[in-house]
């Protein structure tokens, strides 16, 4: 029995060979794809407008002032002001987080990953921390207000810096916590049994083989849960950064931080009879907070990829 | 024959001190785990007991502003929560407006279309997006989006307005729109692509009647979680809102606006150091609000995207 009956009507031929030979545009494929293609170069030409008209006011800024930019007080010339209250206020919210909110963070993490069963409650931490994830930085100002400024107040002397590292402490918190669950997660089962096997305590298995493999995976969240901690301003404002007048920078006084003087120079009129504005100065703080934020994420894109090399060499 | 040394289970536990250490330790790491507990309990704990000393100063009936022109004064006592509300509400929308299209496009150019190289290139500029701070997008809406943008092709009454602040939020949103939809996509199973294009169906119908449909719940939930961080941006609703934490009620998104992020922080920052009395005990009532909207839009949303992953 032939398999290709040989009496198939010409005019059925012809369609077939019409089908697959015919160059037929496909328009609505076309439109598709160059809708898509103009969606992602809106988006980055957005993200081009956003530096050039920051960069653009921020330059007669550098060009003037120069480093004294950066030693300068807040105050209410834009041509003498500087940055140095919020460089100081966010160095010291920095530190807070490296000291309190990485290590509770990576601790927690341990304890979901290498300790704990699948219990209810284990389970209700799990999702409870995924909750946290997802608060308005600001409701973390609320808490600051209340916990930090309020009870916490013998320790923290009120509205200071160590009240306010406290409160983005706890606001990244969950989110270290997550990223490093999640580098602990991808580490291999079988190193962990290898230690268990010659007899190594969960402690031991856990500080000498796990947290090493999932180091530069900790590493890179911590790194850019930092960066999203600097550029924090809504939670500040709550507790009572200050916008005004700062004569002294201490840890137990007043305080601002690097966005709360963007925040603030952003809606302040221009001085009359001044060369620069407050327009530009805020420009300006915008800038030097910027390439801070890009600094941290780029050490974290770095560190990533020199992990996901590794991890594929080896 | 010599007797075997028999060991007794005290030998195999080890020495007391590492058993110590290592008991310590699990408490160590089992406090830190509950401390997420007891930060979830503060933060309840402060929004209500503030909110309840809220409702005890002003009764929920006045929350309903009945003057001719109803609007948000905190300093008058007035608190007319459909001010704020609507603020949210229109905000958020044209937060959305702008963050769907250019989000979701660029996450099934990403996931769909690109090159390995083009992604490579592509995804660190969207994650430098996704890190810029919301204080410089708020300064970006306000000097660049409102007098340039929105002023000379609306030309509305005022130059800072909610139309303005809206499209800075939805700028912010774009990488989280973007990243939690490209997730979805790419769960997509590439058996299903190659059956589509097996019985002869081109790129563009495999990815409209295959990948989008099969990515459908994360794409949901891609949407949810956006205008959850879209209702809880602060920083540019208050910067570029066009008020100094109070209004009248506004329902065109040319007019200038409150939301309740702008709201609050008006009321912790505009008191001049006085913490007493309504309009600053507002903003536990506020707080209240906007988390109890975050936390649900985000419970949804979380729903969502656990579909994806059971379904593949």
């Amino acid at each position: 029995m032939a398999l290709v009956s040989p009496t198939v009507r010409s005019s059925t031929q012809e369609q077939v060979r019409q089908g697959l030979t015919r160059r037929d545009r496909n328009v609505a494929g076309l439109v598709l794809q160059v809708l898509l293609l103009l969606a992602v170069l809106t988006t980055l030409l957005i993200l081009f407008t956003l530096v050039i008209r920051l960069v653009t006011p921020a330059v007669p800024v550098f060009r003037e002032r120069g480093f004294g930019f950066l030693t300068g007080t807040i105050g209410s010339d834009p041509d003498k002001v500087g940055i140095w209250p919020g460089l100081y206020g966010s160095f010291f919210i920095g530190l807070g987080i490296v000291l309190i909110g990485i290590p509770l963070g990576i601790a927690a993490a341990i304890y979901l990953e290498e300790y704990a069963h699948d219990s209810r409650l284990n389970r209700f931490i799990v999702v409870n921390i995924r909750n946290l994830a997802g608060v308005p930085a600001v409701i973390y100002g609320v808490l600051g207000l209340t916990i930090f400024v309020g009870w916490l107040d013998p320790i923290t002397q009120g509205k200071t810096v160590i009240a306010a590292a406290l409160t983005l402490a706890v606001l990244v918190l969950p989110i270290i916590i997550i990223t490093a669950s999640e580098a602990i997660r991808a580490v291999p089962q079988g190193l962990r049994d290898a230690g268990y096997g010659v007899g190594a305590s969960r402690w031991e298995v856990t500080r000498d083989h796990v947290l090493p493999y999932a180091a530069p995976g900790i590493l890179t969240g911590t790194v850019l849960s930092l960066a999203r901690a600097l550029g924090e301003a809504a939670p500040l404002i709550l507790i009572g950064a200050i916008t005004g007048l700062l004569p002294r920078t201490s840890l137990d006084g007043a305080f601002t931080a690097l966005p709360m003087t963007i925040y603030s120079w952003s809606s302040k009129a221009d001085v009359p009879g001044s060369v620069l504005g407050f327009e530009n100065v805020a420009a300006a703080a915008g800038v030097v907070l910027l390439l801070l934020v890009l600094f941290f994420n780029i050490i974290a894109v770095v560190l990533r990829n020199k992990y996901e090399k590794k991890r594929t060499g080896t | 024959m010599s007797a075997l040394p028999s060991l007794t289970i005290a030998d195999l536990q080890g020495d007391r001190k590492r058993r110590n250490k290592e008991a310590r330790m699990k408490v160590v790491f089992r406090i830190a785990a509950m401390l997420s507990i007891v930060i979830s309990a503060l933060i309840v704990f402060t929004l209500v007991r503030g909110a309840i000393d809220f409702l005890r100063l002003v009764p929920i009936g006045d929350l309903i502003d009945s003057a001719k022109v109803p609007g948000w004064f905190p300093r008058r006592e007035r608190f007319d929560l459909p001010t704020v509300l609507l603020g949210s509400v229109i905000m958020g929308s044209i937060a959305m407006v702008v963050a769907v299209p250019f989000g979701l496009g660029t996450a099934i150019f990403l996931s769909e279309y690109a090159s390995p190289r083009t992604r490579k290139v592509l995804k660190p500029v969207i994650e430098v997006l996704a890190g810029m701070p919301s204080v410089v997008v708020g300064y970006f809406a306000l000097k660049f989006i409102a007098p340039d943008i929105v002023q000379p092709i609306f030309s509305p009454d005022k130059v800072q307005n909610m139309l303005a602040a809206g499209m800075g939020i939805g700028i912010l949103i774009i990488p989280i729109m973007a990243s939690v939809s490209e997730d979805a996509l790419s769960a997509v199973p590439s058996s299903l692509r190659e059956a589509s294009y097996g019985v002869g169906a081109r790129k563009s119908s495999t990815v409209a009647k295959v990948v989008l449909p099969a990515a459908v719940s994360g794409i949901v939930a891609a949407f949810i979680i956006a205008v959850s961080r879209a209702i809880g941006e602060t920083m540019v609703a208050t910067m570029a809102g066009g008020l100094d934490g109070s209004g009248a009620r506004a329902t065109s998104p040319l007019d200038p606006g409150l939301s309740i992020t702008a709201a609050l922080t008006n009321a912790a920052g505009g008191t001049d150091g006085v913490n007493s009395g309504a309009p600053y005990q507002v903003l536990f009532f506020l707080g209240l609000l906007l988390f109890a909207l975050t936390m649900i839009l985000n419970l949804i949303g979380d729903r969502f995207v656990r579909r994806v992953r059971q379904k593949y």
